[in-house]
């Protein structure tokens, strides 16, 4: 390494320890509390034989989007099935929607609020475009440091990565509201909860299903590369398939994720589709 | 319209954007204009030291030019907008200093605004639209349904209750605009440019509603508008407002008539005036009038010579108007003294009510060659004449002595 000036690694790492030496116990308690309820989850959905799993997420798909996502679906998750991987899919799923779940509770709050706060927002911004751009790997390491290895530091690192889309998302679509429309309400005598529940949040739902999509799909991404620290699921099929350097296990599990992935994509995108008549 | 019954007033009311609000306030009170104050402070003077009183019942248009504060004024009412000074009282109480439970409830129930682009939730049908101020005040929803029924008659909407905003044209979504306003059974609406996004058609349409839904409920509504001609048509009084300014407040035709400023005026040039200047105003009221009883024909044909007249109206004994008498049939009465005056007199001639526009009296002087007798409605008494040549001027711009001219060329001819 090159003579460096100053070193804003180690302060990072500094301050990764602190909090890991002071907050262990939440730490510990956020882990067992997490991990239950992630596999809790994946339990479910294998308790259920996979053809009701399937008729389960079809029924979904036809429902909102119609015959050919439904289609799709069904014809996706059989391959899966039958390529074999459809435990480890079931993991990814649910860990997939564990940490989505989570990073919406805190996306959208935290989405409405910088939309109505400049001042939080020239705060927050900077903080998602880092978080954005960080290579997704790096999370990994404060994850590994609080929660050790498993599927609770996988949904961490997931929820962290995913989650900005969803807050931009959710303030772009408070602050593209009508002010005209905003401002009617108000002048009917709408409270802000009001406001924010009768016509914000009604007016922004698309790009609120838009950001719900998004975040979705960066956490499938990052599900997968949590098989590094042995989050289980697809992640460590296609894991397993390049130390081994097997190529049709790399190929198959590769596969899974990205059926996977188009499933999800079409069903979320359905839900904002069709209520536009 | 009686003073008493004041239902807004507005008092030395100001409203400054921006930041510097002290300072541009100082600089205000020092007479300073809007341009300077945006120089010297960046603020932007939305309202300049407005007073009002608004009565009740009245359509209370305010108008001016775009930025010229009609909008930042009106907004101030339901404190859409905050006044950086002054006061605005309402059932005696003072507005801007209202709670947030009490401004609300102001909102609720006191005034409902009636927007430019309308202001509707596109996600919902027309008629949760118009119940939408009644689901904010908790209303049940049997009750909010039935209420919002009532305000979808009253503006000509049923049948569209389950569209969607964007299903109905530009003119049928500022009814459930105003729909939606109605329903809460407001005191007071404030319409901010209501029908200014509207074909001119469906404008007119909208104004011919808008009044005969006045005449039905008489609430007391704040109109804003940039189209005079609409202030004409539709107030009762009219604020014209200049760089946050109210530069006049008046009826109509006091505005035409006498312009307060020559901004006023200059803005009351282009208007149409044929269709506000009435009787009233054109009459000369010291005419010399023939008393049928009273007077002989000396006497009449005596104050015929003195102002060079061929005719005069002929009044009887209680001041009734009767008709015109001609000059020359006053001197066949003098030569012959068998002829009886009242005989000659020509009652088969119009008369109008001083209400009456010049749009309505030029039709009436097409087939006579009298003046117009200006009569009281109540009594039928002579209260003046309009002449045809100041009618023609008000209708032609024309002054007398231009009009002179063109008879005499015409005569040439
Ligand atoms: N929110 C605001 N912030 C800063 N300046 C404003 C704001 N709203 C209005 N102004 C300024 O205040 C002045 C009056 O604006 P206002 O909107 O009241 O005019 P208006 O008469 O309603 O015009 P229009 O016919 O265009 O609606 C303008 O100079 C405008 O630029
Ligand atoms: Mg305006």
């Amino acid at each position: 390494m090159e003579q460096r000036i100053f070193n804003i690694g180690s302060s990072v790492e500094k301050a990764v320890m602190w909090l890991t030496e002071h907050f262990g116990p939440v730490f510990d308690v956020i882990k067992d509390n997490g991990n239950g309820l992630i596999e809790g989850f994946e339990n479910l959905l294998l308790f259920f034989p996979f053809y009701v799993v399937i008729a389960l997420l079809i029924a979904v798909a036809w429902y909102k989007g119609g015959k050919g996502v439904a289609f799709m679906t069904g014809a996706g998750l059989l391959f899966i099935y039958g390529m074999g991987f459809w435990t480890e899919t079931m993991q990814t799923l649910a860990l997939v929607l564990i940490s989505t779940i989570v990073a919406l509770i805190i996306a959208v709050p935290l989405g409405i609020l910088s939309a109505k706060y400049r001042n939080l927002e020239r705060w927050i911004r900077p903080m998602l475009d880092l978080m954005q751009t960080m290579p997704a790997f790096v999370y990994l390491i404060p994850a590994v440091l609080f929660f050790s290895i498993g599927k609770l530091p996988g949904a961490f690192a997931t929820i962290i990565f995913a989650m900005p889309p969803a807050v931009r998302l959710t303030s772009l679509g408070i602050k593209e509201v009508s002010p005209e429309v905003v401002e009617a309400a108000k002048s009917f005598g709408a409270t802000p909860m009001q406001v924010l529940l009768k016509v914000e949040l009604p007016l922004a739902k698309n790009s609120l299903l838009a950001g719900v999509n998004q975040t979705i799909m960066m956490s499938l991404s990052m599900v997968v590369i949590a098989g590094m620290i042995a989050a289980g699921g697809l992640g460590e099929k296609v894991l397993e398939g390049i130390n081994n350097l097997d190529i049709g296990l790399g190929f198959e599990s590769g596969l899974s994720v990205v059926i996977l992935a188009i499933i999800l994509d079409r069903i979320t995108q359905s839900f904002g589709a069709t209520k536009k008549k | 319209m009686p003073e008493s019954n004041i239902k807004i007033e507005v008092k030395d009311l100001n409203l400054i954007f921006g930041k510097n609000k002290k300072e541009a306030l100082s600089l205000l009170a020092n007479g300073e204009t809007k341009s300077k104050i945006l120089q010297k402070t960046g603020a932007t003077v939305g309202v300049n030291n407005a007073s009002l009183e608004i009565y009740e019942g009245e359509i209370f248009v305010i108008m001016g030019l775009s930025g010229s504060g009609k909008s930042s004024l009106l907004r101030c009412l339901n404190l859409l907008n905050n006044p950086t000074s002054g006061d605005i009282i309402f059932h005696g109480r003072s507005i801007s200093k209202m709670n947030q439970n009490e401004l609300r409830e102001v909102r609720r129930t006191g005034m409902s605004m009636v927007f430019q682009k309308f202001g509707l939730l596109p996600h919902r049908t027309v008629a949760d639209n118009i119940a939408f101020g009644l689901e904010l005040q908790g209303v049940n929803k049997e009750e909010r349904l039935d209420k919002a029924h009532k305000s979808i008659e009253n503006v000509g909407l049923q049948g569209f209750e389950n569209k969607l905003p964007s299903e109905l044209s530009g003119g049928m979504q500022q009814r459930v605009g105003l729909a939606r306003a109605l329903a809460n059974d407001p005191e007071i609406l404030l319409m901010d440019e209501a029908f200014s996004a509207l074909d001119p058609l469906i404008k007119a349409e909208m104004q011919n509603e808008l009044l005969d839904l006045q005449e039905k409920l008489k609430k007391t509504i704040v109109f804003i508008t940039h189209d005079l001609d609409e202030a004409i048509k539709l107030g009762d009084r009219i604020a014209i407002m200049k760089d946050g300014i109210i530069e006049q407040v008046g009826i109509a035709e006091e505005i035409l008539t006498s312009p307060a400023t020559p901004y006023v005026k200059a803005f009351v040039e282009k208007v149409d005036r044929k269709s506000v200047i009435s009787a009233e105003t054109l009459m000369f009221k010291n005419m010399e009038v023939a008393h049928i009883k009273k007077d002989g024909p000396q006497s009449i044909m005596r104050k015929m010579r003195q102002k060079g007249l061929s005719s005069l109206p002929v009044v009887n004994e209680k001041q009734e108007f009767i008709g015109f008498i001609r000059l020359r049939n006053v001197l066949k009465v003098t030569k012959d003294s068998s002829l009886n005056l009242s005989d000659f007199v020509e009652t088969n001639v119009a008369s109008v009510y001083s209400h009456f526009t010049v749009e309505e009296m030029l039709p009436l002087i097409a087939d006579t060659h009298f003046s117009l007798a200006v009569v009281a409605e109540d009594s039928g008494k002579l209260l003046g004449i309009v002449t045809q040549t100041s009618l023609i001027i008000e209708a032609t711009k024309y002054n007398s002595e231009e009009i002179e001219l063109l008879q005499e060329e015409a005569q040439e001819i």
